[in-house]
Formats: structure tokens, sequence, C-alpha cells
């Protein structure tokens, strides 16, 4: 790691005057840390804002909606009673997500500026416009095997890894930012950017913002006796996704009466699809309808790379992820968290 | 624990019993020392730079901001590196490779270390290595099996393995009714024993200390002191613990030597540990290989040929072939076998011996080959294997020294239901609507011997210590070596001291071939024989003795006494036997190797059958392993507690091998992308459920004196076949690359 | 720069002046407090080898910064056993074979403590097994770690209601 200065400021106030530029604001480190030794990030100046007051709570409303500070570790809020009740694929995303350990440490502002697993992002020696604009895109053409089908670019082919952020994304959250300049509040939606020209803007956020809460709309919590996360991996846990998928209907009756469908790991941020949305809405489900769901979640899809057996494979998570929301959210958590082993009778013996 | 293991009390009071670990209560506590756990007064930290290139030679080398950085000492490069007296390309022991140690400029895999800094602590030493600047004049790297021309072996040798050929596989390719040639992929492979190759490195005068993990520490001790040209009385060598081995760390590598030439150069102590990423280059791996193999069969079912052709990936300036086709030698009883083996020069690191090197990737395609003709004749796969059981060696006609694969199959095929499964793929659905395979595979490995010394000292007391430098990597060495010496001497568990992992001990010969308890074990056997025949000739002497006149022959030792065999209403204690004699203690030593014509007589092997069940959900290519019944006959079993750990380690490796591990290159730059432990899979504890290892009860009387065959490494054989089988079952697809991965069953 | 913190660590409160602030809490434990019980097996918080508890909760040592514990509690392998009793995780651990070369065995016991204490897996081996999947063992040990988890779990009810009683 290159040297820094460490500071620990009191405030919100404080952490935002501790902004330099090449600073870097400290969470739970889980990313960071990471990224700064393999030397793909080196900031000369890294701000712990871990004891930052106030940042901390949970607070859900009668009306559904909710504000989570963005210091809540991943653990806590994947185990809040409220979350769980009230949005229940968030959780199932959460604990899909790193390892007991990691979701321990790591913190819900922290996930949300979470960088790409691209090999050549993390590795700086590789040549990347996200770390390095204007270098050059290594990953087109390379061996990783995580790159998107969705809108990349000549400049970047990366893939946002968040699980947490596809639930989000499909919940209409949004992020409550403090900056120098004032806060301001946007949707999460918004927030993550697609690489375009300017891979290295990965988010909306300006140099030295902070962000402070995440805020779920009233309503929100409607969606919740639907609601599933998918998850496809290379090994059963443990592991970043090839693809997901947020899936979660409310309700009216038999029928659908809205639907949210996003898939996670096929672009630079959590792919909302609000066509599939509108085609669901108001219809029975079936396996037909989800279907044409799921065609109308990968119209568009391009590979990247050597990759294009992934956009089958979002259109199969999408179908997946609709027939299990449309089963109905299980009562309690399944062992493997968004897995599609996480039914599996009980063996004989372990 | 399963309680289906047999647990005979065949073998005294000690050997056979399922004790837990010895060391286990410094591994469970934190204090067991691991190599670079090992602090020293004055140490310095040492990071290397590794190449980024994989093929060309350095141009510019820039140290300036490294050597500026605060707490960084030295940067060693090859203009400045200090002289090492020994060639770093020669071959100063059996297995010996050529190693990297900034010798010159010229790059031979990305990942080489092309510079050293030593700093005052870690952090310093690690951000010195990445203020070094490479600059390179870099060549088109090759780092797949077409990018370069085959060659054939013309003098086999380690690592370079010889065809054989026995009988006639035209006529038996031109008898045959049924017949497949399949070509199978397997990717390679990285040992990644979780303690990455460390050392602590320190020098007086010519003396050199070393802790660093070691499978066969002898040899590297004489490896060593040739490289830096000091008597190998010179080098100690500390290695207590190993954080896994896998056959990685019984050779030296090229990081090991930078860091004690710089501790030379600079008179203190060094350390230095491989990154994770490290481990992905200079310190071996399991090599590429493509696999033809062609069985034919005539309509009975019985094969008439097995041949298996292995095009094999080593480095550009070494030897080692994955020496796959040699596992379709030696189990099946066809007519006519041909293994041969091709080689190609990559710009890879050295590959080298992991974990059944050669069966594990030969048997994968073996017994996929096998039930894929078994298949074509319309066999169960389990009915063909038995058609084609091998009474004798095939192709030499040797017999077994024991072989009760035959109650494998029974065995293992009972405990997992096999007889319930339906022949035609895909018939078979679990309650959630996921395919439900199960496959099968013949588990295989040979039982070396390699040569192995030991000394044992019976004290006054009655206590004993016995010595031999043995490396325990996690198979038991500590617990299972100290069972078999307390057996020797006739005495309890606890009253045996067992020193071993240390280089002025005997020498515990390698860590290796699933052969060191056997070897080690038997050296043990023999030092502590050689007690008690002593103390038998002297109380035979003792008149006051009651085995006075007794014929040592008839002796045996337990219960710290000596028996009159048949007549227990004889015997004498060991302290007074002793005693009588005016001695403090009695030493002896003893050696263990298998003599030629012993090994030549009979074929020795240890066997296995593995059943696998598989959940796939094809619609994500989803695929969990539910359930894995492995029954091994591996000859007498020491520690069914321990053996059953090392083979159910050894399965969990064959689900790593067929589902996960695989190191994958940018065609580029020649660099591993995934040199990490997030995308370089191996299981989680998720990826396990429905384990259990049957040891099938063998007594052997020739493979060695204690009737040892060996159990790390022969898990994995069998088992990648039985989940390729099982996958194939649930799916009705074939899958000829290895790892099977999702976009493999999402593309068919 | 230089920074202090003051951090208990195994019940012993320690003013420890950091001349560095890259520094993480493994290499802290390893390589300047002379604890070497905790182990790096990858330093990039992949294997789960470097596991301590801080204010109780597992994480992974590696990817924490010393400079960020002050006023913090850890508690590492050589913490666990009292007055050369073992902890029932780490008794567990031998009698149900849950290593073999022992190296990730610290981080395995601290994990399994912490999925003990966050009380969600119980018993139940399915939810053990997920919960214990951020410990890469290469032994692959599984199986016996799997058990001593359950094993610990069940004595360490036990135990507590043996306390409430």
């Amino acid at each position: 790691m290159r040297p820094f200065d460490f500071v620990r400021p009191n405030s919100v106030a404080e952490a935002l005057a501790a902004w330099e530029p090449g600073a870097a604001y400290l969470g739970g480190g889980t990313n960071l840390v990471d990224l700064m030794k393999t030397g793909a990030l080196r900031p000369g100046r890294v701000i712990d804002i871990t004891r930052l007051p106030d940042l901390s709570a949970i607070e859900v409303a009668a009306d559904g909606s909710a504000r989570i500070g963005a210091l809540v570790r991943n653990a806590d809020l994947a185990r809040a009673a409220e979350i769980l009740r009230a949005y229940p694929m968030v959780a199932e995303a959460l604990l899909s997500g790193a390892s007991g350990q990691l979701r321990n440490a790591a913190t819900l502002g922290g996930n949300l500026v979470q960088h790409t697993r691209c090999a050549y992002f993390m590795d700086a020696h590789a040549a990347c416009n996200r770390r390095d604009p204007g270098a050059g895109c290594d990953a087109r053409g390379g061996a990783a095997d995580n790159m998107a089908i969705l809108g990349h670019s000549p400049a970047c082919i990366a893939t946002n890894p968040s699980d947490l952020c596809v639930p989000l994304v499909a919940l209409d959250a949004s992020v409550e930012i403090a900056g120098p300049d004032g806060g301001r509040e946007m949707p999460l939606a918004a927030f993550h950017m697609l690489p375009g020209d300017t891979p290295s803007e990965a988010t909306a956020l300006r140099p030295g913002e902070l962000i402070v809460a995440l805020h779920m709309p009233p309503g929100a919590a409607d969606f919740a006796h639907h609601a599933r996360y998918l998850k496809v991996r290379e090994r059963t846990s443990y592991a970043f996704a090839l693809v997901s998928a947020a899936a979660a209907f409310r309700m009216e009756g038999a029928r659908i009466g809205a639907a949210r469908l996003t898939l996670g790991s096929v672009a630079a941020k959590p792919w909302r699809i609000e066509e599939a949305e509108d085609l669901l809405a108001g219809q029975m489900p079936d396996d037909a309808l989800f279907a044409r769901a799921a065609d109308a979640a990968t119209a568009g899809a391009a590979p990247s790379n050597d990759n294009a057996w992934k956009i089958e494979l979002a259109r199969r998570t999408a179908i997946r992820a609709l027939k299990m929301a449309a089963s109905g959210t299980p009562d309690r958590m399944p062992a493997l968290p968004a897995s599609p082993f996480g039914a599996l009778e009980a063996p004989a013996h372990v | 624990m399963s309680d289906t293991i047999a647990r005979p009390d065949r073998f005294g009071s000690n050997a056979g019993q399922p004790m837990t670990r010895r060391d286990g209560l410094a591994k469970v506590t934190g204090t067991a020392t691991f190599a670079a756990d090992n602090a020293r007064e004055g140490l310095l930290h040492a990071v290397y730079v590794p190449a980024t290139i994989a093929r060309g030679r350095v141009a510019s080398l820039r140290t300036d901001a490294a050597e500026a950085h605060p707490g960084v000492i030295r940067v060693i490069t090859p203009a400045n590196r200090p002289a090492l007296p020994g060639d770093p390309e020669a071959k100063p022991t059996r297995f010996s490779f050529a190693i990297e140690v900034l010798q010159d400029d010229l790059v031979r895999y990305a990942g080489q270390p092309v510079a050293l800094v030593v700093a005052e602590t870690i952090e310093a030493a690690t951000e010195g290595a990445r203020l070094v600047t490479a600059t390179y004049e870099a060549d088109p790297p090759r780092t797949d099996l077409d990018d370069a021309p085959d060659f054939g072996i013309d003098t086999p040798d380690f690592g370079a393995p010889g065809d054989v050929v026995h009988g006639d596989p035209e006529a038996g390719h031109a008898a045959a009714s049924t017949a497949i040639d399949a070509t199978y992929e397997i990717a390679p492979q990285y040992h990644n024993a979780m303690e990455t190759h460390a050392i602590v490195a320190e020098w007086d005068g010519d003396r050199l200390l070393l802790d660093t993990p070691s499978q066969a520490l002898s040899m590297s001790c004489a490896a060593y002191a040739y490289l830096f040209d000091i008597p190998v009385e010179n080098v100690t060598l500390r290695s207590p613990y190993l954080g896994g081995g896998f056959g990685s760390k019984a050779i030296p590598n090229g990081p090991l030597v930078l860091a004690i030439i710089a501790a030379r150069d600079l008179a203190r102590p060094v350390k230095l540990m491989l990154t994770r990423q490290q481990m992905f280059g200079p310190v071996g791996h399991r090599g590429q290989t493509r696999q033809r193999i062609r069985l034919g069969a005539d309509g009975d079912g019985a094969l008439t040929v097995i041949d298996h052709e292995n095009l094999a990936a080593t480095s550009s300036f070494e030897m080692f072939l994955e020496p796959a086709s040699n596992a379709s030698q030696g189990l099946y009883a066809a007519k006519a076998l041909r293994s041969r083996h091709r080689g190609v020069r990559l710009d890879i690191g050295t590959p080298g011996p992991m974990r059944a090197p050669g069966e594990a990737s030969g048997s994968a395609v073996l017994e996929c080959a096998v039930d894929e003709i078994a298949e074509a004749a319309g066999m169960d796969p389990l009915d063909f294997r038995l058609k084609n059981y091998a009474e004798t060696e095939p192709g030499t006609g040797r017999p077994y020294s024991s072989k009760a694969l035959r109650e494998c199959y029974a065995r293992g095929a009972e405990a997992f239901g096999w007889k319930d499964r339906p022949r035609e793929p895909g018939k078979m659905r679990d309650e959630a609507g996921l395919l439900v395979g199960w496959g099968m595979g013949t588990a295989f490995f040979p039982s070396p011997m390699f040569a192995a010394e030991a000394r044992a000292t019976l004290r006054a007391d009655g206590t004993a210590i016995v010595e031999t430098s043995a490396a325990d990597m996690g198979q038991g060495a500590w617990t299972s070596l100290a069972q078999i010496a307390a057996d020797s001497l006739g005495l309890p568990l606890d009253s045996v001291e067992f020193r071993s992992g240390h280089s002025a001990l005997p020498d515990g010969g390698v860590a290796g071939g699933s052969g060191h308890t056997a070897t080690a074990g038997g050296a043990l056997h023999a030092a502590g024989g050689n007690v008690i025949r002593q103390l038998g000739e002297m109380a035979a002497e003792q008149p006051d003795s009651p085995l006075f006149g007794a014929g040592n022959a008839r002796l045996r030792a337990h219960g710290g006494r000596l028996h009159v065999e048949g007549d227990e209403t004889r015997s004498d204690a060991l302290v007074d036997i002793l005693a009588r004699a005016g001695k403090s203690e009695l030493v002896a030593s003893g050696k263990a190797s298998r003599p030629d014509e012993d090994a030549k007589r009979h074929a020795m092997n240890s066997h296995g059958a593995v059943f696998a069940e598989i959940r796939v959900d094809p619609d994500l290519g989803q695929m969990r392993v539910t359930r894995l019944v492995g029954a091994f006959a591996a000859g007498r079993i020491i520690n069914p507690r321990l053996a059953e750990s090392q083979l159910k380690g050894g399965m969990i490796w064959g689900i790593s091998f067929a589902l996960h591990e695989e190191a994958r290159h940018d065609r580029r730059t020649g660099r591993i992308v995934n040199a990490d432990l997030a995308e370089y899979r191996v299981p989680v504890n998720a990826d396990v459920r429905g384990l259990e290892v049957i040891t099938v009860h063998e007594d052997d009387a020739y493979v060695n004196a204690l009737g040892i065959k060996g159990v790390g490494e022969i898990g994995i054989t069998g088992t990648v076949g039985a989940i390729g089988n099982a996958i194939h079952h649930a799916t009705g697809k074939r899958f000829r690359r290895f790892p099977i991965r999702p976009r493999d069953l999402l593309a068919t | 720069m230089s920074l202090s913190i003051s951090t208990t660590i195994n019940g012993t409160t320690r003013d420890i002046a950091l001349d560095d602030p890259r520094v993480t809490l493994l290499d802290l434990l390893r390589e300047r407090l002379g604890l070497s019980g905790t182990k790096k097996g990858c330093d990039r918080g992949q294997c789960g080898a470097c596991t301590v508890l801080v204010d109780g909760r597992r994480v992974n040592s590696c990817l924490t910064l010393a400079a960020t514990l002050d006023g913090a509690e850890v508690t590492t392998i050589e913490g666990l056993a009292q007055d050369d009793a073992l902890h029932p995780v780490q008794a567990a651990f031998i009698e149900n074979d849950g290593f073999q070369c022992g190296y990730c065995t610290p981080g395995q016991i601290m994990s399994a403590l912490g999925l003990i204490l966050e009380g969600e897996a119980g018993d139940d081996p399915e939810r053990i097994r997920e919960g214990m999947s951020g410990n890469i063992c290469r032994c692959a040990a599984y199986h016996g770690i799997t058990l001593a988890v359950q094993s610990a779990t069940r004595r360490m009810d036990a135990e507590q209601k043996g306390d409430a009683a």
C-alpha cells in the first residue's frame, strides 16, 4: 500500500472537511483495503468514518418506507427483524453475498460504492479505463469471466458485483448523500453509472461526497410476500454471482398487481427491467408470461467477450426468480439463501 | 463419525486405534508454529517483484523509488544479486528442478521473480516491491497446448514418463465390437496449500538455520547445501508443521532461495512469505493435459484394449509432464494396454507433483471413458467394471500383493444404494424438481516406499524417545507414526515421546506418493524392533529374568513387558531388563525401504470404489454433489480416524477437480487472471455434504512389514470420474472438459 | 505519522503506538505483538484463515486496519482457552477431527465461535455449512468441521441452560 494519512473525524461535517483529492472514506474496509493491497486504489488519505454518530440506525415506518444509516453493517441489516419482514429479498441478497466475516464488517454505504470485480481493474498492471482514464481496456479480449452483457461500452465491459443493490434498485431505493455543497437524495437506479466514455465515473457521487443513508419508499414493503433473490454462481457459497435476479410481486388476489424485476452482475449497474414489469402487471402468473418478461429483460443484450452464454443464463435466471417469487416468500430464510439448492431435504447423514 | 468404518483391535494397543491427533492441542490453541510464525531479533521482511510478462527479457528495472521508500533496506536484481555458489539449474538431488533466482534477465513465465525487496517491515517491503518498475522486451506468450509443437520422451526419468505397451493394441482395436474414442481436456490446477510457501532464514557464519515447510527435509537440506556450497550438516531445517503441501513443498523453489541469499548478504534473518497470488507460478502446479482415450470391448463387454494418449504441458526450461495416461495401466483386465505421453513447452512455471500426480487426471479420463463404453455396450457401469476385473496385474501378469477391490465395489454400492439406479440418464428428480444423477468410479493408487531411517531410545523409567525427520502436512504423522513407534516398543502411546520435523533427526524420507507412513513408519518399527530384540537377548542371559533362556524369536513386547508368546506367565518388564544390565538407556536405529525384488514380485496398490450423487439444475447450470460414498482397501489402517479424514479430503479434492479448479491465462500477456482464492475456486464447506468413507479390511503380507499401503492420494482418483459420470446420468450429456462449469451445461 | 491506539486484546488492554497506518490487524498481531496463532492465508478476505473476533463479531483481520481499532476488543485463538481448559469449540475440533494440517484451524475456530454467537445456524448442518463457508480448508476437513460446530453448539447451549438453572 501507498503510505497514507489516517484521520478519524467525529462528525459528518468533519469527515467532509477532511476530504481532499485522492482521499478515500473507509467503512468496513472489505473492498477498499483489498483494492489498496492489489494496488488498484492508492489513496493518500484514509478517512475512517466508522465512528460517525447517527449513521447506524434502521427505521422502518408504518407506510413501508424506511431510512437505513449508511454505516449499518451488512450482517445487522440482514438480521434485522423489520428488514426481514418488510424487504425479505434485501436480506436474502445480503446473506447470499460474501461470508459471515465480511458481512460483519461491510457497511451498507460501502456496498453501494463497491467496485467491480473485473480482474483487469483489480490488477494494477493491466490497462483499465475505469481505474486510469484513457489507459484502454484489457478486459476486452481478455480471460476474465464476469463481464457485462448489457450497457457496456467500447471503453469498459465491467459489471457491478453487488448483491444488495439488485433488490434495492428493484424496490426503488434512494440514496441520501452529504457533500461539501450540501445534501441531496437520488434514486439508487441513477446512482450507478453505465460506462459510456467515462467508466471511471462509476457512481454519481461527486468528489468528497459521502453516503449517509438509504431510503426505501412508501409501499416498498407491499412486495414482502412475493419477493426472492436468486444468485447463480460457480460454487455453492462464498462466490460472486455469474448472474442474479431480484423478482417481486404485489399480488392482487390471484393477479399480479405490480411486479419488480432487476438483474445483477450483467452490467455496470443493477439492471432494472421496467418493460418486463409492465408486461407482468395485471396478469395471472404463469410460465409463458414469465418467459415473455425474461425475453424483455435480455432484449438488447450483447456479449462483450466470450460470454454469449451469459445472455441465455440471464434470461433463465429471470424466469426462475419470477417463479420463485410467485410461489411466495418462504417463512424462514433458506439455509442456502438465494440458491437453487436452498430447499434440499436434509440428508440421512451429515 | 460414520460408524461404518472398521476399527478392529488387530495391532496391539496403539496402531489400529482411532486416536485423536497428538498435535491437536497445539493446532486448536494457535501454538503450533508454522514457518512464518517464527520471529527473530532483527528480522527483515522480503517481498519479490513478479514479472508481468510471460516470455521475453527484462529491458530495464528502476529501483530508485523502492530504495527511497522508508524502511526499504535493499533491492536485489540480477545486476547486483550476490553470487550463488551452486548452479540454480543443476539437479543436486533426485527430485530437483531448475529454479529462478535472478540468475539472468530472461522471463520464463508470468510471476517469475525479477527483483527482491528487503525492508524492516512487511508493509515497507510490500510497497517497495510495488515501486520497482520493470520494462520488458516481450515475445508472444505460449500458454495453451496448441501454442507450441509437441514432443516425445526419449529417455524416461522423473517428470519424463515413458510409454508403456502391453499386448497388441492394434489387434485390440480390431477385435472390438464396441469402441469409444474420446478426447478430454483438463485445465491447469494449482496446489494452493493454505499456508503459502514461507521461510525464515538466518545465517551464523557458514551455518544456516531455516524455518520452512518441507515434505522432504533431508533432500531439501542437500539442495540448500549444494546451492550455498556449505556442508549439509551446516544446514538446520525445522519443519514441525506444514500448512498443507500436496506435493508442492518437497522441492526447494526460487523465492525461498532468494530469501536465503538476502539473509546472507545483509547478515540478518529474513522472512519471506509468498502472497496468495505468487502461489500461481514458481512453486509448481498440475500441468494442463489433453488426453485421448480409445477403448474397445468385445460382445461380452470384455475390454480388448485401453489406449490412452496424454499431451501435457511443461515449462520452457524444465521437464515435468503430468503422467496422466499411466493411470490406465494396472487396473482393468484389457487384452492390450498402451499409455503414451507427449509434452508441450509453454511459458508457464514448471509443473510438478500435485496430489495424485498422473493418477488424478488420468483416472478422471479413464473412469469417464469406462462409463462411456459401458453405456455403449449396454451394461451397468459397475457390472462392466466387474466384468473387466483384473485378478492379476494386466500386462505383466504379476500377482497383487493384496486387492480387496471387489469388496470395495460391493460395500460401496450397498451403502450408496446403487442397485436402485435406473440405467437410463435423466430419469431421476428430487422433490424440488432438480435432476439427480448417480455415477461411480474406481479408485486406484500405487503403494510406493521411499527410504527412511529412525532411532528409538528406551529409558530406564520405561519411557522412550523415537525420532525421525518426518513431515506432518496434515496427514497425521505426529500421531500415526507415534502409534507405530509405541507398538514397536510395546509401550503405551503416552510413554513415547516422538520427535520429528527437524533435519538433525534421522532421515524420515519424503512425505509424498502416499508412502510416508509406510516408509517412516517402517523405519520406526525397525528401530523399536531392534531395541526389543536387544532386550530379549539381554533377558535371555539374565539368570534373574523370567525370560532367562528364552529364545528371542518367541518374544513379543506389549504393555511395557516382554512376553513369551503363548505363555503369558513368562514375562519381564522392559525396565527391569534394562536395570539388570546396568544401562540407563538402550538406543537402536532402524531403516526401511522396499527391496527391488519385492517390488518386482508383486503389484502393490490401494484400491477403492467411489459413488457420487449430484443434483443438477439444468436451466441454471447449477450443480451440487449431495452424496459421496467411498469404499477403500488400503492395507493396514494405522489410525482410522485420521485415515478417514485423509480419504474424505481426497474425495473433496475430487469434487474440486471435477467442478472447480482452473487457472486461466490471459493469452496476450500470459498472466493468470484468476490468481486468488475468490476466482480460482476450491470447494467451501457448503459444497460438501453426504460424505461417507468405508475402509475395507485388507491384510497384506507383501507390501511392507507393516502391511501399510497409504491413503493420502487415492481419494481423488475415482471421485472425479464418479462425478463426471453422475452429471452424465443426471443430464444425459457427456462433458469432456474439467472442470465442468455452469456454462458447459448451458451450452448443450 | 504515528498513531496511538488503545485496544483490548484477549482481555488485556494495550496502548499500541502505530508508526504506520498501513498495518492490518493481522500483521499487528503476527509481526508486532507476537500473537502468531492467527494465520495469513490470502491477505485478501478470500479464505478466512485470519478470522478473529472484534467486539464479539467474527471478521477478517487481514482487511481490518489496526488504526481503526482504538477502543475495540479483539479476541484471537490465543484468548480462547481458560485456565488450561479448552474452549468447547476447540475441544470439538479435536474430537471431530475438524482439521488436518491445522493452518486454517484458528480461523475456523474463531469463525465457528462467531457463528455460534450469531445464534442463527443452531445445530442444522446445512446452515452450519453455509455459515462456515467463509473459511476455506484446503485439506478439506469440512465434514469434521461441520460436526465440530454442531457438537460445540449443543454443548454451549447446554452449558448456558445449566448456567441459567
